[in-house]
């Protein structure tokens, strides 16, 4: 008798609560898993980026709510000569500082594979770059170029006679762009380095090896083990570098804030300037979305242009 | 008040002194002519509390002296304030903030033309206004631009000061140049420019994009040659033939110039004067006031060596430069606007305002006539442009209305660009006016 009460209690379990069913049940497990990450990116990227983009289309300004007015924003840009300065110099430096980023970064990446002496020393000084804060970096370069105590300058003409007159570096418009280009190159280049650097390190010497048996010169080998194997993390490297470089702001903004007249804006700081010391937040967002498609069409071009290839998505090779 | 005008206020203001009852403490406050009128009676509210938001100092005794007369405030009333002193270009988002979200700081000290953009949401103060008036000689003309909405009588806000930047040069050099003085027409000025060049003792003055330096140079070309940007209605002016003579005058003046100046920032300037690198700029006293504190002897010999001057008339007739106003608002979301009215006429009063404005020395300009007679102004020839700054017609934006876009027309460079493209060969005059025109007329369509 006793035995059988037992067994009663043992196996009749009592329905399970809602509260346990409920999380028994999976799509709303997934759901609340998900739920804290979905809330952050809400409200710190959906939002500030569906805001931004929503001001492009008002004419908000700073101090009054503005009206939705349509394409007015992007019509009267389309009219506006320093936008379209903007575009070809973001276009411009975007593209210079690039070829010449990875050109020097992947030289860098492989003069460090090589066994030297000191290699870890080195490799961490290659980063100092890269780890200065870029503000701080601006002011160094700020005065690096100044017109009247730029350190270049003085090296030039007091020290070694070389020129008789202190360089204009930002004075004039191709000299601010390219000054511009070469602390942006100085900046961008360790980050290049090394992550080329640690792909470099991924492929197998045996490959060299076996090259080397094969009598491969050394640009062959550079060409046809180097280069393939390398591309997928190039690809992902270039992509991060156009956007970081499309979207620059702090280096310009801290050395010439765009000027002289205009000649170094890109569209991230005139778009700063018209929309939070100009007032015009709906202008200036909308310079900002302006950016969006050239953004989504760089990303695909590097990424697919250079990423996709069969072998990575587990296929052979042609 | 009613028994006294204005004038009368400032011939009898020497009597008054003699009756004034109340002691001063720590201060010879007996330069400051008050004229007598009816305390302004505002009816504290209980339990009050306030926030001040202003920007930060550039000479020491701005922050010291305003945080001690604050202290005072709260010693007499009980009333607990908290001031934040935020860096100048965070001043317009944060007052931006405040007035859209109707919460935040009581009192924004802005600058000249802010209030014009919130003047809904702002406290009426002409009640304070015609009280500090009345009693302290009256408004220079730059206060009652910035102070009041535009066309009327009406004030929006309190001018606390003002910051103005007039010729800083190095008496020994323009005298080596042959030149006792700076002369006043623009010819002679370009002439002395020359002369200066030749000695080895350029000038310079930005063109680049500097917010404020290079503004007030562009503004005073266009000035003193009666170019204006925008006529009385506020429809822009810019492309006349007074522009393209200041265009071509100042591509001469750029010959006579120290390398470099279309990269110059605020600080720029600055630097190249310390550094004995040019003869002759635009500035406010900070160049001086620093050089003079320093502790380098040097430093201290070009100090002793620097004079300041108005900037040239050209054809205007007076003084053609402007000044950046300390403009205090009220904001209407404030649940204590007594207590915040209170606290601004606590610090205009001479008890308060005396010891900050002389320890500024010159770094703000009154913005009260009476503030004008202190001696202080007397112990410094180099004081004396100073002690003007704010009696001027001329504003941003000068002479429309005042408006929010003459603020976007300067924060775009929108003048300062036209001047650097012809300076430089990059375009003619005549065009360069056009494009200008065009580029400011988009934000004055906008408001």
């Amino acid at each position: 008798m006793a035995s059988t009460a037992a067994a009663t209690l043992t196996f009749a379990r009592k329905p399970d609560s809602w509260l346990v069913r409920l999380f028994d049940y999976k799509p709303f497990l997934v759901a609340i898993c998900m739920f804290p990450t979905a809330a952050l990116l809400l409200v710190f990227l959906t939002y500030p980026l569906g805001l931004g983009i929503w001001l492009a289309f008002t004419d908000t300004t700073i101090g009054q709510p503005g009206e939705y007015v349509g394409l007015d924003n992007f019509i009267s840009l389309w009219d506006d000569p320093v936008f379209w300065l903007s575009v070809t110099n973001t276009f411009f430096y975007t593209f210079v500082t690039t070829v010449l980023k990875f050109g020097l970064g992947l030289w860098l990446a492989l003069l460090l594979n090589h066994h030297i002496p000191f290699k870890a020393f080195i490799r961490a000084i290659v980063l100092l770059p890269f780890i200065v804060p870029t503000v701080l970096s601006a002011i160094a370069w700020w005065w690096i170029y100044s017109p009247q105590f730029s350190i270049v300058s003085y090296v030039l003409v007091d020290r070694l006679g070389w020129l008789d007159h202190y360089i204009n570096f930002l004075g004039t418009p191709w000299a601010a762009r390219w000054s511009l280009v070469v602390a942006n190159v100085w900046r961008g280049i360790p980050f290049i380095a090394i992550t080329l650097l640690a792909g470099l390190q991924t492929i197998p010497p045996s490959l060299y090896e076996a090259a080397l048996l094969d009598g491969a010169s050394g640009w062959q080998r550079f060409r046809r083990i180097t280069v393939p194997l390398l591309m997928p993390i190039l690809s992902v490297v270039l992509t991060l570098s156009v956007l970081f470089t499309f979207t620059d702001f702090q280096l310009v903004y801290a050395l010439t804030r765009g000027g002289p007249f205009n000649t170094t804006h890109l569209m991230a700081t005139l778009a700063f300037q018209r929309a939070i010391p100009g007032s015009q937040l709906g202008e200036g967002a909308a310079i900002a979305v302006a950016m969006i498609p050239f953004l989504v069409a760089a990303t695909l071009v590097t990424y697919f242009g250079l990423g996709r290839r069969k072998w990575q998505q587990g296929e052979a090779n042609d | 008040m009613a028994d006294f005008t204005r004038r009368d206020a400032l011939t009898i203001g020497a009597a008054a002194i003699g009756t004034a009852a109340l002691p001063r403490q720590g201060f010879a406050a007996d330069d400051i002519p008050e004229a007598k009128v009816a305390p302004l009676k505002l009816a504290l509210e209980k339990g009050a509390e306030l926030r001040v938001l202003r920007p930060a100092k550039f000479v020491d005794p701005d922050e010291t002296l305003w945080r001690a007369n604050t202290k005072k405030f709260t010693d007499a009333t009980g009333i607990p304030v908290r001031v934040d002193f935020v860096s100048w270009e965070d001043i317009r988002p944060q007052t931006a903030v405040t007035a859209n979200t109707g919460a935040g700081p009581d009192i924004v000290v802005g600058f000249s033309a802010d209030p014009q953009i919130y003047a809904p949401k702002l406290v009426d103060l002409s009640d304070l206004a015609g009280y500090l008036g009345g009693k302290y000689g009256g408004w220079y003309r730059l206060a009652e631009i910035y102070g009041q909405k535009w066309g009327t009588k009406q004030w929006l806000s309190i001018p606390v000061g003002g910051s103005t930047g007039p010729i800083v040069y190095r008496k020994s050099w323009v005298k080596e140049a042959g030149y006792d003085s700076i002369p006043n027409d623009l010819p002679g000025f370009l002439t002395l420019c020359q002369k200066l060049k030749a000695i080895g003792h350029p000038c310079g003055f930005s063109l680049g994009h500097a917010l404020g330096d290079a503004n007030g140079y562009a503004s005073w070309l266009l000035w003193t040659h009666g170019a204006t940007l925008v006529d009385e209605k506020g429809k822009i002016s810019l492309d006349s033939k007074e522009t393209i003579a200041a265009l071509k005058y100042a591509t001469e003046l750029q010959t006579t110039m120290i390398d470099g100046t279309l990269s110059w920032g605020d600080v720029s300037n600055n630097q190249a004067f310390a550094a004995g690198q040019i003869s002759l700029t635009a500035n406010g006293i900070s160049i001086y006031y620093a050089l003079k504190n320093s502790k380098d002897p040097k430093l201290q010999a070009i100090a002793a060596d620097i004079a300041h001057q108005t900037s040239p008339f050209g054809v205007s007739k007076t003084p053609p430069q402007s000044a950046t106003v300390l403009n205090a608002m009220v904001f209407g979301h404030t649940k204590f606007p007594n207590a915040a009215k209170d606290y601004i006429r606590f610090m205009m009063e001479a008890e308060q305002y005396g010891p900050w404005l002389s320890e500024c020395l010159g770094y703000w300009s009154q913005s009260l006539k009476s503030y004008g007679k202190m001696k202080f102004w007397d112990s410094d020839p180099n004081l004396v442009p100073f002690r003007i700054g704010l009696d001027t017609g001329y504003y941003d934006g000068y002479k429309g209305p005042v408006t929010p876009a003459s603020s976007a027309v300067s924060a775009n460079y929108t003048v300062v660009d036209m001047f650097a493209s012809v300076v430089t060969g990059n375009a003619t005059p005549e065009a360069a006016a056009k494009q200008a025109a065009k580029a400011a007329e988009r934000y004055y369509k906008k408001t």
